[in-house]
């Protein structure tokens, strides 16, 4: 028995909303008990979602439209983006709508309304996360894009399901340039998805916040939509990574039996990945600002490398 | 059905015919701006049909006028080319004509309204003229047409120091560009063959055969013409002058679409009279392309004059369509016509986009300018409140030359990725790595002209009112000047969405120019899905994005208000510390204060902090003052050396001049004496 083609889709929608939370909980579990204290479960992002859709919005008296429209688009971009990468499946028929590069300005609609909502109360804090998550962002996209390029020069494609398919399909062989090109990807996915030691997701202190504090004003189920976009928008970075660089175990089609063994590979990967994740962010300190271009730049030398290796080597 | 050809000339002759009746209409004073600025709106729309018949049928119309010097009359043509332009000029004439109606009318009592009509008229066919003509001679006279009519606009607020020195340092460039195209011309008509006056004509260009050394002086004479024109860098420093000073009607036609005859005449000189070309043309053309887009956004983001940071944005909006013109050219010289195709139609699609964003900006500019009298931004702020229309507008304008989807900047930049991503079809192994290097210049482009507009979005639109002036004296401006911006965000959104019926339409111009086609592949899933090349490689649907966006926005919003919520209304949480006011947001210099610091190593950046310490404590400051100076750095390497070479030299002929009648008789005395001798 198979599925059809739409049905996967819709699957893989509801997968993502669904499970984003419980991932962002196994992130924050995970991080616990490596730094040694206890962890609130798997399921409490859950908790904290219902409990901002049920709560009132407290809004400042100067927020205009933009900063209500706001959290509405960026969630929907970000369910948009969840239809786009295939997870499970190559047999994705939405993912056609948008290729890699279309996928990573996706994001970029997010930030880029973000970073005005964050302007539009007038506060300093939403100033300063806007500017400095911008200079980031600045710096973070052309590393993002070389690492990117390097896999779509070697499956001769930017679309998602071509570069999968073509990947999956290659016995796997250490090639130089995607060896370097997933190391500027770590580094650049760790800085877009706001993690250390680009950012800290669980400070909400002055000096060192940088996505925290362009929402800082945001309550009720504005903040809902934005936090669950925003654990959709890791989640959707890890699923890129894999299905760039590892997506071995991905179903062809839509027969049930491999998308049974698919779902179950991702999900290991996904738990793996975020376990690489947590190890980094607890072994490492968050950098102070004007560090960062360095670290970017090592991202972007990475990435280059990589694509000086697939064309001097393969 | 009337001819191309006809329309593009009863559009031309309506807006000559404006230009001279301009002072005649004055005697209807209440109605001499709307009908003078609605028969410019309806020549444009006339040139708009014109080029859209031109290019759709790809037929090539010509025409000799009996005007002009005896044995080189006026020539016009209309070629696909030719049409796509006359659509790029007609779409922002139209929008800016209309627009002009009431911000024109700013000037009632001012300034002369007629002088204002007149140029503008002139303006305008003149750069009509510069896409029909056909001649070298007649190309020239349109495009000195142009030049000084522009010229007399920028000048129009003219009793400020700053404009006429701005407006005279346009005019300088502009000349140097002119006369460096006249040599090209010059170049090509006595090496091609045809003899005398011949030659002159575009028809025995096409037809001539230069040798490779010619062919290179000729196109790289043009260029530089062109490009001082485009404003590349580094021939660039007039813009930024210029725009701001310019009424802001003005710079939109000059932002969006006067620099665009000059990418037209790049196109004209590589493809249409050289055709054969070795890949280095377009090698430093992508360079120069690339080194314009990146310094031309860094630039943008250390301003804070809004019409000056838009200003430096053309700057990089024609880097952008070098990128693509230079990548088109590497291609058609290796023979590859259908990739040639592809980087030349991503090249003519961002000219057609930055026309209509640039100008939707420009005119934006203009109504916050008309609104609050007040070109710096550090003075604005929470303008969203007071202009809800010229707001979202506007705030298209910045989401479209951002290049996010599903907006028409994004289309273009999407196609030049694509271009840049073919490289590894070049037979040159160099290229082949260093092209995907100029892909990462041109992410860097797009992320930082994104960070640019939340930079102006947000210190212009967000926020609270920073100026001196009382909020509540901010109104809405009027209805035309609504409507033309309205037209140009529609037309932002349209190209964005359905860019595979702009690239079908588009296809006859890359056909006759580089033997290549598009359109096939790129819309062989229908026009939903623009596939460039094949759908396995890339595929983009503007319109599924769009409407996908939009349904789960809608989704969630009425999911979320079938239970109401409260929503309360309370002051700006302000940490329990003194109250917040608006000098202490976030400026447009505090917001790219970290991008200056990463990347201030390219300009020529002065600061300078003055505290006055407290005499109890230093941690107390008496007051504290902060000058920050950012010179673009050409200045200093390109133009003060000449501009002092200059007056060095004028002051050594200086001496001559004595101011005794004795002295001025001995030198004509002996330079009859030295005549005599070399002559006799």
């Amino acid at each position: 028995m198979s599925l059809h083609p739409f049905a996967i889709e819709l699957f893989q929608f509801m997968l993502l909303l669904g499970l984003a939370p419980a991932f962002a909980g196994w992130v924050k579990v995970l991080k616990c008990r490596v730094q040694g204290r206890s962890a609130p479960g798997v399921l409490q992002p859950y908790r904290d979602i219902r409990r901002l859709f049920g709560k009132d919005i407290v809004l400042a008296e100067n927020a205009s439209w933009l900063f209500r429209f706001t959290p509405y688009l960026t969630f929907g971009v970000t369910t948009i983006a969840a239809g786009i990468i295939p997870l499970i499946s190559v047999d994705l028929p939405l993912s056609a709508i948008a290729d890699v590069i279309a996928l990573v300005m996706l994001f970029g609609i997010v930030r880029f309304f973000t970073a005005l909502a964050g302007m539009d109360i007038g506060t300093a804090f939403g100033g300063m996360g806007s500017s400095r998550e911008m200079t980031i962002a600045s710096l973070a996209e052309p590393a993002m894009l070389m690492a990117i390029f390097t896999v779509s020069l070697a499956s001769n494609s930017t679309s998602l399901t071509q570069m999968v398919s073509v990947m999956a399909h290659t016995q796997f062989v250490i090639r130089p340039s995607l060896a370097f090109a997933l190391a500027a990807f770590i580094l650049i996915a760790l800085a877009e998805t706001g993690r250390i030691p680009v950012d800290n997701p669980a400070t909400h202190l002055e000096l060192t916040m940088i996505h925290e504090a362009m929402i800082l004003e945001y309550s009720g189920r504005h903040l809902a939509l934005i936090e669950w976009a925003g654990m959709m928008k890791l989640t959707l970075f890890f699923a890129l990574g894999i299905a760039s660089f590892c997506p071995w175990g991905i179903a062809a089609g839509g027969d049930l039996g491999s998308l049974a063994l698919a779902l179950a590979s991702l999900v290991v990967k996904l738990m793996v990945g975020a376990l690489v994740m947590v190890l980094i962010e607890t072994g490492l300190a968050k950098m102070r600002i004007f560090r960062l271009p360095e670290y970017l730049g090592s991202a972007f030398l990475l990435a280059t490398l990589g694509m000086i290796a697939f064309f001097i080597l393969e | 059905m009337a001819a191309p050809l006809d329309i593009a000339g009863f559009s031309v002759l309506l807006l000559l015919a404006l230009a001279v009746l301009a002072p005649l209409l004055r005697s209807v004073r209440s109605l001499q701006i709307p009908l003078a600025f609605s028969l410019a709106a309806v020549a444009s729309l006339a040139a708009v049909i014109a080029g859209v018949m031109a290019v759709a049928d790809g037929s090539v119309a010509s025409a000799i006028m009996t005007l002009g010097i005896p044995g080189l009359p006026f020539h016009l043509r209309l070629d696909p080319l030719a049409g796509f332009f006359l659509v790029v000029i007609g779409l922002m004439g139209l929008f800016v004509s209309i627009y002009s109606i009431e911000y024109v009318k700013g000037y009632g009592g001012e300034r002369s309204i007629t002088q204002m009509i007149c140029f503008y008229a002139l303006f305008l066919a003149g750069m009509l003229l510069v896409v029909l003509a056909d001649d070298a001679y007649f190309f020239l006279v349109a495009w000195e047409m142009m030049a000084a009519a522009s010229y007399f606009l920028v000048m129009y607020e003219d009793e400020r120091a700053e404009n006429r020195r701005a407006a005279f340092l346009y005019l300088l460039i502009a000349h140097a560009g002119a006369l460096a195209i006249l040599l090209a011309f010059g170049v090509m008509a006595s090496q091609g063959g045809a003899g005398g006056f011949d030659g002159y004509t575009f028809d025995a260009m096409r037809a001539a055969h230069l040798s490779s050394g010619w062919a290179a002086a000729a196109f790289f004479l043009a260029f530089f013409g062109f490009a001082a024109k485009a404003g590349v860098i580094p021939l660039h420093v007039w813009l930024p002058e210029a725009h701001p000073v310019a009424p802001s009607n003005i710079s939109a036609l000059m932002s969006g679409v006067m620099l665009k005859t000059s990418i037209y005449g790049i196109c004209r000189f590589a493809f249409d009279f050289i055709k054969v070309f070795p890949w280095w043309w377009g090698g430093i053309v992508l360079a120069l392309g690339l080194i314009s887009a990146v310094m031309g956004v860094l630039y943008a983001l250390m301003q804070h004059d809004l019409k000056r940071l838009l200003a430096y944005h053309s700057v990089e909006n024609i880097g952008i369509i070098l990128i693509g013109l230079g990548l088109s050219m590497i291609f058609a010289a290796f023979q590859l016509p259908n990739l040639a195709a592809l980087a030349l139609v991503a090249a003519l699609y961002h000219t057609l986009n930055h026309a209509m964003f640039k100008g939707l900006l420009f005119m934006g500019a203009g109504a916050v300018l008309h609104a609050t009298h007040e070109r710096n931004m550090e003075e604005m702020g929470g303008l969203i409140h007071r202009l809800p229309w010229t707001a979202p507008l506007f705030l298209v304008g910045c989401v479209s030359i951002s290049a996010l989807p599903p907006f028409n900047g994004f289309v273009s930049e999407w196609l030049t990725f694509q271009a840049f991503l073919l490289s590894p079809a070049l037979p040159h192994p160099i290229l082949k790595l260093l092209i995907p290097l100029g892909a990462a210049m041109l992410a860097l482009t797009g992320a930082l002209a994104a960070a640019c507009f939340v930079k102006v979005f947000g210190v212009v639109f967000l926020g609270n009112w920073r100026g001196h002036q009382k909020p509540e004296r901010i109104h809405e401006v009027g209805w035309s000047m609504r409507i033309g911006m309205l037209l140009a965000a529609l037309t932002c959104l349209l190209l964005g969405i359905l860019p595979t019926w702009v690239i079908g339409w588009l296809d006859t111009i890359p056909e006759q120019l580089c033997g290549g086609r598009l359109a096939e592949s790129a819309g062989k899933f229908g026009w939903m899905w623009l596939t460039p090349i094949a759908h396995e490689r890339a595929s983009y649907s503007g319109p599924l994005v769009f409407i996908g966006i939009l349904a789960v926005v809608a989704v969630t919003w009425l999911l979320l208000h079938l239970r109401a919520t409260r929503v309360s209304r309370v002051p700006i949480w302000d940490c329990g510390f003194a109250k917040l006011t608006p000098r202490m947001q976030y400026t447009a210099t505090a917001f790219s204060m970290p991008i200056r610091r990463v990347l201030g190593f390219l300009f020529a950046v002065r600061e300078q902090v003055e505290i006055v310490p407290h005499t109890n404590h230093p941690a107390f400051p008496v007051s504290l003052q902060y000058r920050l100076r950012i010179r673009d750095r050409f200045w200093n390497w390109l133009y003060e050396p000449q501009g002092d070479a200059a007056y060095w030299i004028a002051r050594q002929v200086g001496k001559l001049q004595q101011g005794r009648i004795q002295i001025y008789l001995l030198y004509s005395f002996v330079t009859l004496i030295v005549l005599l001798v070399f002559l006799g």
